[in-house]
């Protein structure tokens, strides 16, 4: 651990940890409360009955079925009090455990958030740092105006053009699904999903590479007569990731939220459009669920970052 | 000699026929992978037909379960399923249902009477909340089952392991309601056995059997081999992709991997333009009417003249041409075309601007009034629409304010009356039941369950009760036409559009139907592909 007692880090990644408690749990109040205030009966929409109505007494045996009944308070301490055991209860629609529910789905999004974050870092982290030791040059501006275009493209009409061109006039592709998960089926959405952080790591890599390079140390290295490979590969790049695996790690959170278009119009199954699904169906226990490890997976993900620090930069300490 | 030719005629002709039918029969082809879309909202909630209203899954169950009845799309109306005849007490009471001996479900049981009893006492189980619920509860003894008064339902009663007879608590024939998908005849062993986990791995008695479900992605069914009508079904393996975006579902069928798919409004036009499509896209007006719901307890809209003129003053025609693209069909009244009640002789209200404005000032309204009305983001039927309505309404000096909500909350808000005016599009269909669907405006029902304008007239009332007892079928729907002629006059709603829904199919595949109840219900047992598919030769 470069000198940190790992002790230290240890106590500091427990901190967190139980700093993710009370976090949690004001997430949880505040979830609770805003999808329970919605407008729209859960029963109605569950029923399919919104245009034709129903039997009111149909309407009631469903509330009662899904503890709708009960005041809004006793609901969120039963929630609370299952949540703590584990148990995120069960979907209105589906009648299957939301643990269940989200465990089929958390795979395929985790491996998309991941071959996407792995397209972006992997191209996006060479881009921002070839363009940087190009600084000024004509090469540097095309990337740069290119990276600013990738933060910009909407990903719906990505996602469209992308499959027109290589599901449609070039075949190379399936236009959509899962398939078995292999790579032929995952790299158009996860292309699609990576090319805005890869823009963005391109520019964070860029600026960074930028900074370090007027800085006294690389002239210093300079000066002694360090190979040039030496001083981009070990002074350079290395100081540049502490600022680069910040955005990338935040992003990574980020990403699990932000699959919810991609998942939609690639039919892939995964959990932001079983989020999306459990809204617009009003299936509260599945959208509750998945929020919540979204978050979770945020906190997880940045409290990552945090440990990370030490491996990349010794001057970190831990309190 | 002229009898002679006649008879000659006569026969030349069956041949021709057979000939004809025999030839499509050949050319029939089994084997080969079809690959449809579930294209409504997200992924499916269940495969157990009765926890479930949704089209989503009921668009997949009914290909592994069946009803009782079923819809026949060619002559529009139901049809028994399950049996070989069914036969009516004189008083429409009471069916005797013979049912066919060689239906097995995929666990390979025979089905038998108790089966359909069982599914029946199922759905109406207050355990289960069935949504299909309703399509049962107009059976005799049903409600009393339902609210515990009695253990099991007295109008369902067993005659022999394959004869049943069904009596109605009114002169109702059943399959109206029966054939509804969520009213399948499910294996009781196999749901007791799997409890909740059914609708995940459900066992049937349709043409094909559960493979797996990629949760948000597809579904697979196989060929069922001891299907029981001999020969079908055609394909060996049936493909839901679960694609709720029209612009995917263009692309994936593009790209040839989708072998038919739901026209969305947006491609519609599109599609219409590319003869190679436009060939091969099947078109029929679904049973949903959309419309603007006037709330009779805001001012203006209690005035029929205000009513009809807002009718008379928007030009439906233009909006479905320039706005939609030409994907709606212009209202009449409120059954569309392809009720068994519609009226072809009749008209709907004519663009006519000075009428309205003549209406307008009888109703004591010539300097006109504002209203909100609520609608979702619907492209066919939302407040886009509203939006169009608007410099027409304001040439009678009449100012809408249009408000967006999501469709959960509007429907939330229409059910209470809460709204001066809506924009919505109603089921009218009611199984294809033109008299199930006029009930909505019978004045005894509330808004709570349909009669969202709170509509009133005696004389409406009156005729769907008249209907609901006649007998004989052409004099029903005769005095149903009145019914629906009444409804159009009193104009408690803009009528806009029928929904022409919209399946586009490959060249290679064969037997998709305009089902009118829903276009999506699609009975791929009827399905099949010739050899030019690309997946002609996968299982």
């Amino acid at each position: 651990m470069s000198g940190f007692p790992g002790d230290q880090m240890l106590a500091f990644a427990l901190r967190r940890i139980l700093q993710f408690i009370p976090t949690i749990l004001a997430i949880s109040l505040i979830l609770f409360l805003l999808l329970n205030v919605l407008p729209g009966d859960a029963a109605l929409v569950a029923a399919g009955a919104q245009d034709k109505g129903m039997d009111p007494r149909y309407l009631e045996e469903m509330k009662k079925l899904w503890g709708l009944d009960q005041p809004l308070h006793l609901r969120y301490l039963t929630y609370l009090k299952n949540l703590a055991l584990g148990d995120m209860g069960l979907s209105y629609l589906r009648r299957e455990k939301v643990s269940a529910l989200i465990a089929s789905r958390i795979w395929p999004t985790l491996k998309l958030a991941f071959v996407a974050m792995l397209i972006a870092a992997g191209i996006g982290i060479p881009l921002g740092f070839w363009s940087a030791l190009r600084q000024g040059s004509w090469l540097d501006t095309v990337l740069m105006v290119g990276a600013v275009s990738g933060v910009s493209i909407p990903q719906f009409w990505l996602a469209l053009l992308l499959m027109f061109l290589l599901a449609v006039k070039l075949p190379f592709f399936p236009a959509m699904g899962y398939g078995d998960g292999d790579l032929r089926h995952i790299l158009l959405p996860a292309f699609t999903l990576g090319v805005g952080y890869m823009a963005l790591l391109a520019r964070t890599t860029r600026a960074a590479v930028v900074e370090i390079l007027s800085a006294d140390y690389i002239r210093t290295a300079r000066a002694k007569g360090l190979p040039q490979l030496l001083i981009h590969g070990k002074h350079v790049l290395r100081n540049a990731l502490i600022l680069v695996s910040t955005t990338a790690g935040l992003q990574f959170g980020s990403l699990m939220g932000q699959t919810v278009i991609v998942e939609k119009v690639f039919s892939w199954p995964g959990l932001g459009s079983l989020m999306v699904d459990s809204i617009f169906q009003r299936d509260l226990p599945v959208t509750q669920g998945c929020i919540l490890l979204i978050i979770l997976v945020f906190l997880v993900v940045n409290l990552a970052v945090d440990l990370l620090y030490a491996v990349i930069d010794p001057r970190v300490e831990y309190q | 000699m002229k009898e002679v030719m006649r008879k000659a005629g006569i026969l030349a002709a069956g041949v021709l026929l057979w000939g004809i039918m025999a030839g499509e029969a050949a050319a029939q082809r089994s084997g080969g992978t079809f690959n449809f879309c579930a294209p409504y909202g997200g992924d499916l909630s269940t495969l157990d037909a009765h926890r479930s209203p949704a089209a989503q899954d009921l668009l997949v169950a009914m290909n592994i379960h069946r009803s009782l009845y079923s819809w026949d799309p060619q002559n529009n109306s139901p049809k028994l399923e399950l049996g070989e005849r069914v036969k009516a007490s004189s008083d429409g009471f009471t069916y005797r249902i013979s049912l066919r001996k060689d239906i097995k479900f995929h666990n390979g049981r025979k089905v038998k009477v108790d089966d359909v009893i069982w599914s029946y006492e199922r759905i109406m189980s207050p355990r289960t909340a069935s949504p299909s619920a309703p399509f049962v509860r107009v059976i005799k003894g049903a409600r009393d089952y339902e609210e515990g008064r009695a253990n099991k339902i007295s109008g369902l009663q067993k005659l022999d392991d394959t004869t049943l007879e069904i009596t109605m608590d009114r002169p109702l024939d059943p399959s109206y309601t029966l054939h509804d998908a969520g009213a399948a005849i499910l294996p009781r062993e196999e749901v007791e056995k799997k409890g909740d986990a059914f609708g995940l791995d459900p066992v049937g008695c349709g043409p094909f059997k559960f493979v797996k479900w990629v949760k948000g992605s597809e579904i697979v069914l196989g060929k069922n081999p001891d299907f029981y009508e001999k020969g079908k079904p055609y394909l060996d393996r049936l493909v839901y992709k679960i694609m709720p975006e029209g612009a995917s579902r263009d692309i994936a069928f593009r790209a040839k991997e989708l072998d038919a798919t739901l026209v969305s409004a947006t491609q519609y036009p599109v599609y219409k333009e590319d003869p190679r499509i436009a060939k091969n896209m099947v078109e029929v007006a679904e049973l949903f009417t959309r419309l603007v719901g006037f709330n009779p307890k805001y001012g203006p809209f209690s005035k029929k003249q205000v009513r009809q003129a807002i009718n008379y003053a928007i030009d439906s025609r233009l909006i479905i041409q320039k706005l939609l693209k030409g994907k709606a069909f212009p209202c009449v009244g409120y059954l569309p075309s392809t009720s068994p009640a519609f009226d072809p002789r009749a008209k709907g209200y004519e663009f006519n601007p000075e009428k309205a404005k003549a209406l307008m000032k009888e109703a004591g309204y010539q300097k006109g009034f504002s209203f909100e009305c609520i609608g979702t983001s619907n492209e066919s039927w939302g407040v886009v629409v509203v939006e169009a309505i608007m410099p027409f309404l304001k040439r009678i000096n009449v100012t809408v304010k249009p408000q967006q909500l999501e469709g959960a909350a509007l429907a939330d808000r229409i059910r209470r009356m809460d709204f001066q005016a809506f924009i919505w599009s109603l089921s009218s269909g009611a199984g294809g039941d033109p008299l199930q669907a006029l009930n909505r405006w019978h004045s005894k029902n509330p808004s709570t369950a349909g009669n969202f304008v709170g509509y009133r007239n005696p004389e409406f009332d009156r005729l769907l009760e008249i209907a609901g007892r006649e007998r004989d079928l052409n004099t029903r729907l005769r005095i149903l036409r009145q019914a629906d002629a009444l409804f159009r006059e009193d104009a408690p709603v803009w009528f806009f559009n029928y929904n022409k829904a919209v399946v586009a199919h490959q060249p290679w595949v064969h037997g998709i139907k305009p089902v009118a109840v829903e276009i999506m219900y699609q009975d791929i047992a009827d399905v099949w592909v010739d050899e030019s598919s690309p997946r002609a030769r996968e299982k």
